[in-house]
């Protein structure tokens, strides 16, 4: 069973009463019409499928309903790293990434 | 041997001593004219027609771990043709049709038992939709109709109809030809098939990489040495995208798990498939007497091959809603299966952007019922080069070019 930690309420969430929002970082191809058949395509149908570490996206659905980014282990469901994405845009913003 | 009556009757009376090893164990070679990858019933069925059908005699399986110990173990054994749209129907009832007929093909008991499928209809709503649905059969020459409830109580006395239930029956939507299969047979009655044709079978030989030249697979690196071929085929469901990385290519799909469970043996009470779209569990009663349940997948991406608690607490609960004589029953056994999600819940068959590497994946939900068409399709581009002409629309192109087959409405519950 999954357990996660969440980061903005800080409560530890199981699998019931968290929302799975599928992999992390899938960004929609911009400008739009730019965008190759080929680039929408893996927008839209391809995905990592990782077996392995995977990031990711929860929601604490039955708690605080905010969305975060987690890193876990496809076959054991150990959670490497859970990261609050107002972190990571603030991050951003001093230019770091 | 061949197994028959007589065979049956000589070796019962001589104690049982005269059964010869169904198949051979194969030490792998350093070529061969075509190599799958996957030891499930895709991948056997594929070795098994491209040996039949085709004439190869020179083929090679690989498994990474034994033949059958993956999804075709895992499942809850069921079989059913009932699906929506022409393409799909046309292709899930060819399988039915070849399983109808593999106990001969491959001289070996399958048990097949078409006990009838039945989708239990709770609602208006859901009674226009198998209406609808029903339709669509006739259209496809795929048989499928709707009982009543008093048909329903008839045939499983022991379903709450009457009690009061949390979600009211109807009626029914039936297939007749639906029912089940002892799923173990499918794997090894496809093993000694293909076994007798020359079909080396290579267990405990994991895939390790691909050595391409030219867009082409030269030769597959396995746990237990190099293998060259001119052409490979690959059924390894859940782990499709696995083996797609390492012959370089992206696959639109996700590995979730699907889990099941036994109750201990009972005394024959349940004689259907019964699936209620209200609780969401489906459930039969195998020739051993063991409740077979099965529920929703887990709704997040894993390829850990274990359940569960909130799953066996959700279909468990489900169960004795739907039959409260169920409640004093133990559970014997619960397990999971990685099953390889599809975004138009349809399979991927036929070509890859890897010229000589051919694909059979993305049944989802519902590999099992489709052993018998997926290796024969597989065998057949393998064999050919070309896709068969009943997985013209299911190629991996059709997400590039946006020809979705959405067989999601059609599926027996909403995954």
């Amino acid at each position: 069973m999954i357990v996660i930690k969440c980061p903005s309420c800080h409560e530890d969430r199981h699998e019931e009463e968290l929302e799975y929002g599928g992999e992390a970082d899938v960004v929609r191809p911009t400008p739009p019409d730019g965008a190759s058949d080929e680039t929408w395509t893996d927008y839209l149908f391809m995905r990592t499928n990782t077996k392995g570490v995977h990031y990711e996206q929860w929601c604490c659905r039955a708690g605080c309903g905010q969305w975060f980014k987690v890193a876990r282990h496809t076959v054991s469901h150990e959670v490497a790293e859970v990261i609050r994405y107002e972190d990571r845009f603030a991050y951003q913003k001093e230019g770091g990434e | 041997m061949r197994y028959s009556l007589s065979s049956l009757i000589r070796n019962g009376l001589t104690g049982n001593r005269g059964w010869p090893q169904a198949w051979r164990k194969a030490e792998p070679k350093d070529r061969y004219d075509a190599v799958v990858i996957g030891g499930g019933g895709h991948g056997l069925a594929t070795a098994y027609y491209l040996a039949k059908e085709h004439g190869f005699n020179n083929v090679a399986i690989i498994e990474k771990g034994w033949i059958g110990g993956g999804n075709t173990g895992r499942n809850t054994t069921n079989v059913r043709s009932d699906y929506m749209f022409p393409e799909s129907a046309a292709l899930y009832d060819f399988s039915l049709r070849l399983y109808e007929d593999l106990g001969r093909d491959i001289n070996f008991n399958i048990m097949l038992s078409q006990r009838g499928w039945m989708t239990l209809i709770h609602d208006h709503h859901q009674l226009d939709a198998a209406r609808h649905k029903a339709n669509w059969l006739t259209c496809n020459g795929v048989d499928g109709e709707i009982i009543d409830a008093r048909e329903v109580a008839r045939m499983m006395p022991l379903l709450n109809v009457d009690g009061n239930p949390r979600y009211p029956v109807m009626g029914a939507f039936l297939q007749k030809r639906g029912g089940t299969i002892r799923h173990d047979a499918v794997a090894w009655g496809y093993a000694r098939a293909a076994d007798r044709l020359g079909v080396d079978i290579i267990e405990n030989c994991e895939v390790l990489g691909f050595e391409k030249t030219g867009g082409r697979i030269a030769a597959v690196d396995t746990s237990r040495g190099r293998i060259e071929a001119p052409v490979f085929g690959m059924a390894v469901a859940g782990h499709s995208t696995v083996i797609a990385d390492m012959a370089g290519f992206k696959l639109p799909v996700t590995s979730r798990c699907l889990q099941a469970m036994v109750s201990e043996p009972l005394k024959p009470l349940l004689d259907h498939v019964v699936i209620s779209p209200g609780t969401g569990v489906y459930i039969n009663q195998t020739q051993k007497g063991e409740l077979v349940m099965g529920g929703v997948l887990d709704l997040y991406h894993s390829y850990g091959q274990r359940g569960t608690y909130p799953t066996i607490e959700k279909v468990v609960t489900a169960a004795v809603e739907m039959f409260p004589a169920f409640a004093g029953m133990r559970l014997m056994r619960h397990w999971a299966g990685i099953v390889d999600i599809v975004p138009d819940s349809s399979p991927i068959l036929g070509a890859t952007p890897v010229g000589n590497l051919f694909i059979n994946c993305g049944w989802g939900t519902g590999g099992f019922k489709a052993i018998p068409a997926g290796g024969y399709m597989l065998a057949h581009s393998m064999a050919t080069g070309k896709a068969h002409p009943l997985i013209k629309e299911f190629g991996l192109d059709r997400f590039r070019s946006n020809r979705l087959v959405d067989e999601g409405a059609a599926a027996g519950i909403a995954h």
